[in-house]
């Protein structure tokens, strides 16, 4: 059970193991790859939203000299079965059909044949002569029109929840969750507020795009070096989409150049092991920027409707969530997650939620940092946003009333254990900027946010060297920091230096499996790992101490790094420290090494409070934060500067999105703003300075108190952007982005009204 | 005996019955009886995660269940 | 079509590569080179990860080709240490954990040293004009600013 105490290690903040490499230049990411004798594959892809594909003729790229291999849809096995294992879910089969399209195109950017070429200039110009004969068929592009009766058919074959009984239909499945009676709730209200809010597609974003190379040897087994939020998951993907078993694939983690949930998928990896199947020859596939945007992971565009009843004191008596979300061309938008974030920092006797998984013709959506909160969290925090002004109360205030705590009956299910939020809402309250009043003319928001946390599995295993050294060996990728913080708890479990402990992100060969880097799992799960393996390391020096003392290992203990007789047994030697029991580990039975695999239950959920000041320019529409703050509960921060800087990254993500970033489609289904020029991200003249309070409610299923911090911080900025919109304006804007164009269309619209 | 509490989207495998008691040490009879009480019922289970006296759980096999036990079938989560 | 012979400098090493007439600076750097500290995320020149010296001026080396590198002073990310010593700028971005995942972290790196190169004090909103050419998706750019004015002010007692 972990409660707040003093660390040695934990809580402080040393330069990460790998940050030399990485402000060097000399860390290797997904694109910086090179083989001997390497070609290079490129991806043709579909120039409709939806087309039936009625035949592929690659004979004229294959005959362009230096062209040595065309592959399509054919060239994959159909049958390919089962669900993916780790945490996005989804079947093999939709995964084969996303990679690579058999007999439709159903988004634009689908990818129709692949190419393997001398250079990637070459490998581009071959896919120019390519012939796919299309039969254009109608795309259905938002989820109103694709629920609505005689909508084109995204899956002929797709039934609702998969039942076999009615016809076929665009919505793939519906989730919903009851409890009491909200009718009578809202019947019992003062005051009822309700709203529809719709949040547009969005992309993760990261700098790096997919990239990845693969080589075969002569029995047939493949090496992919891949850029990806977990290797282990690509091996058993890459693994379902081909045919082949795990064990003939092993899969090496460069670098990762941002995930954000975007890289816990897979896209190249399977095409570039069939090219260079074909070939003999080592394949580097890397996507353009162009092919990030119209062919990987966006988040679900969303439709949502909350109504929400309350006293006139602000007490809650019921509460409604209406939830469509755009999947994309495949089942499987997080909707379901949507829903049970929905009401999560609120204690509800009556609510209903629906929630509705929508295929329409864009690419499949991928998990986005706390993948379906934002959305929906957007339409509740705004609908409580309103509730407040009806009744004049301040808007912590009716969210301090109405919070969930510890004991609380989720609004999904369990009970929580100890959680942060009304400690994070009492931060806000006392926070000087909160304190502060809001300057003339400025507009301020606040939210909530929230996010469940997962464990799922991990392994670790934790080496002595001769001199005391400790090598921590574990299969989680390094997106931000998780390297410092594995040092820092074996550091602390240890009773050692920071300095002398490195960790390696090993293959899927050198180290034991863990799921991917996502959901906020990595400190918490592989940490807990890291840690039993330390505890493991532990045993076996004091077993060694007990042999060099002759006394036994119960009789040890062990304190600040080194081991000791226990107090009481009486005899007369110098402590053993972890380097000399290291030295000598050769005389007392061999090498000492630690390990740990697990499947961590217990993730505790993370909530923030967040808001910000900003103003609207009434003549353009622009919208400028001028101050945000983000207060969030880590259970401990590892280290926080890292921590900080999920929580500063994930809010920065969270404007962006409600400020500017969508895809914007024309009617056919393509993607007009598919580049960093017109897609437009936050950039650092944009933003102000984001401060953070870190809330530590140790999380108890943790030795250390971890709770994992990484998908938190997205949710709070869109509600808290729109509320503070509103407040500036006098009048809501329900929909986001809230982007020049879109502001000042409300703007006017307003004024005629 | 441990509650047993059933989501919507299960109701269509339980004949709309939202909740029964079970008597099991451990979560896989927890699975076990009710598979057996609808067969074929396990299969959608075990993808399912679940929240035992309010700690959620992806994979719970060996977990063990008090007499007062209460036991959330729920979606899995994922994550960024 | 035929290559081209480009004679250039390289964090003051001179180097020879032939390039293909249609090959950016960037690709030549990585891909002719193997210097493959220098990143690409758009190769549109819309996130500076690609951000190299160029006869002293910041350049998107997606933007520039190869051959005009003939008879040009290049600095990349490998060229900013000096030897085994970190630049200020380096070593400000470690101590502030500036970075995250890393990706944009050379192009960020390249392009302070060129704003502290000529002006040795910039204010916030100076830093923040100057770096909006260069994109990062995981720090939300405050501790790249912090780590920034931190270097600054470091070269400016060392000055
Ligand atoms: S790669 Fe050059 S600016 Fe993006
Ligand atoms: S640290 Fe990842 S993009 Fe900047």
């Amino acid at each position: 059970m972990a409660e707040a105490r003093d660390y040695r290690a934990i809580g402080t903040r040393p330069v990460r193991p790998d940050g030399v490499d990485k402000v060097t230049g000399r860390a290797n990411f997904g694109a910086d790859m090179t083989l001997p004798n390497m070609i290079h594959g490129k991806v043709l892809r579909s120039p409709h939203a939806h087309a039936r594909i009625k035949s592929i003729d690659a004979s004229r790229a294959l005959q362009l000299p230096g062209v040595y291999a065309v592959i399509s849809g054919a060239d994959f096995p159909s049958g390919a079965e089962g669900e993916i294992s780790g945490e996005g879910g989804g079947t093999v089969s939709d995964l084969a059909k996303n990679i690579m399209a058999r007999d439709k195109a159903l988004y634009h950017g689908h990818a129709v044949a692949a190419v393997a070429a001398k250079t990637a200039f070459l490998a581009e110009s071959a896919l120019e002569l390519i012939d796919v004969d299309y039969e254009v068929l109608p795309p259905v592009l938002d989820v109103d029109t694709a629920m609505a009766d005689g909508a084109p058919l995204v899956d002929e074959h797709q039934r609702t929840g998969g039942g076999q009984g009615d016809a076929p239909s665009n919505i793939a499945a519906i989730t919903k969750f009851e409890r009491g009676d909200p009718e009578a709730g809202f019947a019992a209200a003062d005051v009822v507020v309700e709203g529809a809010y719709r949040v547009p597609t969005a992309h993760q974003g990261y700098i790096e795009p997919h990239a990845c190379t693969a080589t075969l040897d002569e029995e047939g087994r493949a090496t992919v070096w891949c850029c990806t939020q977990g290797h282990f998951d690509v091996r058993s993907m890459t693994a379902g989409v081909l045919g082949k078993s795990v064990g003939e694939i092993k899969v090496i983690p460069s670098e990762i150049g941002g995930g954000f949930g975007g890289k816990t998928v897979i896209y190249l990896e399977p095409l570039a092991v069939k090219l260079s199947e074909l070939t003999g020859r080592p394949v580097k596939m890397v996507m353009s920027r162009e092919e990030v945007f119209r062919a990987t992971g966006p988040t679900s565009a969303s439709h949502c409707r909350v109504k929400v009843g309350a006293k006139r004191d602000g007490t809650i008596t019921a509460a409604t969530a209406w939830l469509a979300y755009e999947a994309g061309a495949f089942p499987g938008a997080p909707v379901g997650p949507g829903c049970m974030s929905v009401f999560a920092p609120y204690d509800l006797d009556n609510f209903r939620i629906e929630g509705f998984d929508v295929l329409v013709n864009k690419p499949k959506a991928a998990a986005y940092r706390a993948p379906g909160a934002p959305q929906s969290l957007h339409a509740m925090e705004s609908t409580i946003d309103e509730l407040a002004r009806k009744l004049g109360m301040d808007p912590i205030d009716l969210r301090l009333a109405n919070c969930a705590d510890e004991g609380t009956h989720a609004p999904y299910g369990p009970t929580f254990p100890p959680i942060g939020i009304k400690k994070c809402l009492e931060a806000a309250k006392a926070h000087p900027n909160y304190t502060t009043p809001k300057a003339e003319g400025t507009g301020r928001g606040i939210a909530a946010g929230f996010w469940f946390n997962i464990g799922m599995q991990s392994s670790a295993e934790v080496r002595l060297s001769e001199d005391g050294t400790v090598t921590v060996m574990e299969g989680s990728p390094d997106i931000g920091g998780s390297r410092a913080s594995m040092c820092l708890m074996a550091a602390e479990t240890l009773g050692v230096p920071y300095n002398i402990v490195r960790a390696h992100v090993g293959d899927t060969e050198s180290t034991g499996f863990c799921n991917v880097t996502g959901g906020s799992r990595t400190t918490f799960a592989t940490g807990l790992a890291v840690v039993q393996a330390c505890e493991d390391i532990i045993a076996e020096c004091k077993q060694r101490a007990a042999m060099t003392w002759d006394i036994d290992a119960d009789q040890v203990d062990w304190t600040d790094g080194e081991a000791v007789p226990k107090p009481g047994v009486n005899i007369d030697v110098a402590p053993l420290s972890l380097a000399d029991i290291a030295g000598n580990a050769g005389r007392t039975g061999g090498p000492i090494l630690g390990r740990a695999s697990l499947n961590a239950q217990g993730a505790g959920a993370s909530f923030s409070v967040n808001f910000a000041d900003v103003t609207v320019d009434r003549e353009t529409g622009k919208v400028d934060v001028l101050n945000f703050t983000a207060i969030q509960d880590a259970g401990t921060a590892i280290h926080p500067a890292y921590v900080e800087g999920q929580m500063q990254g994930g809010a920065v993500q969270g404007l962006g999105w409600a400020l500017n970033e969508e895809y914007v489609y024309d009617n056919n289904g393509v993607m007009e703003n598919a580049g960093f020029l017109d897609y437009r991200i936050p950039v650092a003249s944009d933003m102000p300075m984001i401060d953070t309070q870190i809330i530590e409610v140790p999380n108890p299923s943790h030795p250390y108190g971890v709770r994992g911090v990484g998908e938190t911080p997205i949710v709070a900025p869109l509600a808290v952007t729109s509320n503070a919109v509103s407040d500036a304006l006098g009048f809501r804007i329900s929909d986001l982005p809230l982007s020049p164009p879109s502001v000042l269309a409300a703007i006017d619209a307003h004024d005629e009204a | 005996m441990a509650r047993v509490v059933f989501p919507e989207h299960l109701l269509q495998h339980t004949g709309g019955t939202r909740e029964i008691e079970v008597q099991a040490s451990n979560y896989r009879g927890i699975v076990r009886a009710v598979d057996k009480q609808w067969p074929g019922i396990e299969q959608v289970l075990i993808k399912s995660a679940v929240a035992i006296d309010g700690q959620i759980y992806q994979d719970a096999w060996l977990e063990p269940i008090r007499e007062d036990s209460e036991i959330f079938f729920m979606q899995r989560i994922e994550g960024g | 079509m035929s290559k081209v012979h480009v004679v250039t400098n390289v964090n003051g090493e001179p180097r020879e590569m032939l390039c293909e007439p249609q090959q950016s600076l960037l690709e030549v750097l990585r891909d002719e080179l193997g210097m493959t500290g220098t990143k690409e995320g758009c190769a549109t020149g819309d996130c500076g990860a690609c951000s190299v010296m160029l006869n002293g001026r910041l350049v998107c080396s997606c933007l520039t080709l190869g051959v005009e590198a003939e008879g040009a002073d290049i600095t990349t990310i490998e060229g900013i240490a000096e030897g085994s010593q970190l630049h200020p700028v380096q070593r400000k971005f470690l101590e502030h954990a500036a970075l995250q995942c890393g990706i944009c972290t050379p192009g960020f790196i390249v392009a302070t040293k060129a704003l502290l190169d000529r002006n040795p004090n910039p204010d916030e909103t100076t830093i923040r004009y100057w770096l909006a050419g260069n994109l990062c998706r995981c720090t939300g750019y405050d501790k790249i600013i912090r780590a920034v004015q931190d270097a600054a002010t470091e070269l400016a007692h060392e000055a």
